[in-house]
């Protein structure tokens, strides 16, 4: 069975990392120095180089991002809604480059230990 | 049976298929390969477009507002909407709107005013909770849901699986064992909010699809209020089946509908790539599986269409339903497994909506009833001399 969340160990992000990412589609989460989450995020079938290109761009915009950590997976999509519904669960807000949301729904999952 | 299309089914057909290739196909061509939602601003002017044509709303009936589409007509729309990359499990993406949950048109007045209203003004959202871990096509047996009364209220105990939309629900339609010792006669239909202490979303279950993804749920003590009850104490079961056999039909006409498009794609691939000097299409390899597309799909349209026509003269059609459902599912995973063998290595990547049709028309075998249910009813039907 997966976990909710996603309990992958943490890279720092550096290029030396990135390019040794694999193509393949999946979920990521890039954090900052202090332990902080900046954006959950997915390598989807439209992502030109998979995990590689999607964590680099997402990266990209963040000034503080400095590591991250992902999860190979076919089922990207239902696995970024249900890693927004759990953070969202832990902490009572989404990570601020998930912020952007409009008006569609964030899932309700049960919260860690609850 | 004759199906002749008339005048005005003809006129809503042409419209919706435009709309699908105008309106949803230019709209996907920039989405994920497994998006199953648009963008909120473009959902709502297409929302807009559809209350316009007035087909808003195509399953609400027609005294709470609904188009009074009949279920042949509904169901020649099904096919046009579902020929899209998404179509499947996400027709247009929900632009032409839901009808909530059929079983809470039996609700009573307040249930209606709390529940029902608000569903179909799009201010809340609800689920259909009836499959658990132990089972979910006899459910009669298979539910272990417990709800047991204290004072005016209930306290439900157990757990539900594969239910799709709880997550982001307002409320479920919950289905718990209220006698243990009447069998299908002891069950009962709760209204059950997700903000009541008790109730959990535990996990998603990842499955092939993506769209409408499905959770697992726990009640541990969940206080009911006995005005939750949804119809009588101990009749949940009937009100489980009620719309079973005639959800099969629109079901069908979705795994018609992405086939028709597979089987498009196939021939004007066929008729356009080259090996070995000529045309795939010249192949008779390929000529063939051609062919055997056609046979499925036209199988499956007839019965499906034939299951939609007795229902709508009133006649009894559990059998022509079960049948459409599952020769629809099994013919259209066929087709769409004959279009990625001519698509070549083209077939199985995302490029191509192909492969999300191959993953989610699997399920199609299995959701709404798997196909050997739907074999058991007809068995049953036809052995035991109800056959019509």
């Amino acid at each position: 069975m997966i976990g909710v969340r996603l309990a992958r160990p943490w890279l720092d992000l550096d290029e030396a990392a990135i390019a040794a990412l694999p193509g393949q589609l999946g979920v990521y989460e890039i954090g900052d120095a202090k332990g902080g989450t900046l954006e959950l995020g997915f390598a989807g079938g439209r992502s030109r180089f998979g995990l590689r290109s999607a964590i680099a761009e997402a990266a990209a915009k963040h000034e503080t991002a400095a590591r991250f950590r992902y999860e190979v997976t076919m089922q990207y999509w239902s696995r970024f809604e249900e890693l927004l519904a759990a953070y969202l669960a832990d902490h009572g807000e989404l990570p601020p480059g998930n912020a952007d949301r409009g008006d569609r729904r964030v899932g309700r999952i049960a919260a860690a230990g609850g | 049976m004759d199906f002749e299309l008339s005048p005005e089914q003809k006129l809503i057909l042409e419209t919706v298929r435009r709309f699908v290739r105008e309106e949803i196909l230019p709209l996907e061509a920039d989405l994920d390969p497994d998006a199953s939602e648009l963008p909120p601003h473009h959902r709502e002017r297409l929302v807009a477009m559809t209350k316009e044509l007035g087909f808003y709303g195509l399953d609400i009936p027609e005294e709470y507002g609904g188009p009074g589409i009949d279920l042949t007509t509904r169901t020649l729309m099904a096919f046009e909407m579902a020929q899209h990359r998404a179509g499947l499990y996400a027709p247009c993406y929900g632009v032409f709107g839901g009808a909530g949950l059929a079983q809470l048109y039996e609700a009573d007045d307040g249930q209606k005013e709390r529940y029902l209203y608000p569903v179909l003004r799009g201010e809340k959202r609800g689920f259909f909770a009836l499959t658990e871990p132990s089972g979910g096509s006899d459910p009669a047996r298979a539910i272990r849901t417990t709800a047991v009364r204290d004072g005016d209220d209930w306290i439900l105990d157990g757990e539900k699986t594969f239910i799709s939309g709880a997550d982001k629900a307002d409320f479920g339609i919950v289905f718990a064992r209220t006698d243990p010792e009447l069998g299908r006669k002891g069950i009962t239909c709760f209204l059950v909010d997700t903000d009541m202490p008790g109730f959990r979303v535990r996990r998603i279950v990842h499955t092939l699809r993506s769209t409408h993804y499905a959770a697992e749920l726990e009640f541990n003590r969940v206080r009911v209020p006995g005005r939750n009850v949804l119809g009588e104490v101990n009749q949940g079961f009937a009100i489980a089946n009620d719309r079973l056999s005639r959800n099969r039909i629109p079901y069908a006409a979705g795994c018609v509908g992405v086939a028709l498009k597979a089987q498009e794609m196939a021939i004007a691939y066929a008729k356009t790539r080259k090996t070995f000097g000529d045309y795939l299409s010249t192949r008779q390899a390929v000529q063939w599986m051609i062919v055997d597309n056609e046979i499925d799909l036209r199988t499956a349209r007839a019965l499906t269409l034939e299951a939609a026509a007795r229902a709508d003269a009133g006649k009894p059609f559990r059998t022509e339903a079960a049948i459409c459902k599952l020769v629809a599912s099994e013919g259209a995973s066929r087709v769409v497994d004959r279009a990625m063998q001519i698509h070549g290595g083209y077939g199985m990547t995302k490029d191509l909506p192909l492969e999300r049709w191959y993953r989610e028309l699997r399920i199609r075998r299995v959701g709404e009833g798997p196909n050997e249910i739907q074999r058991l009813i007809v068995a049953r039907d036809v052995i035991g001399g109800s056959f019509h």
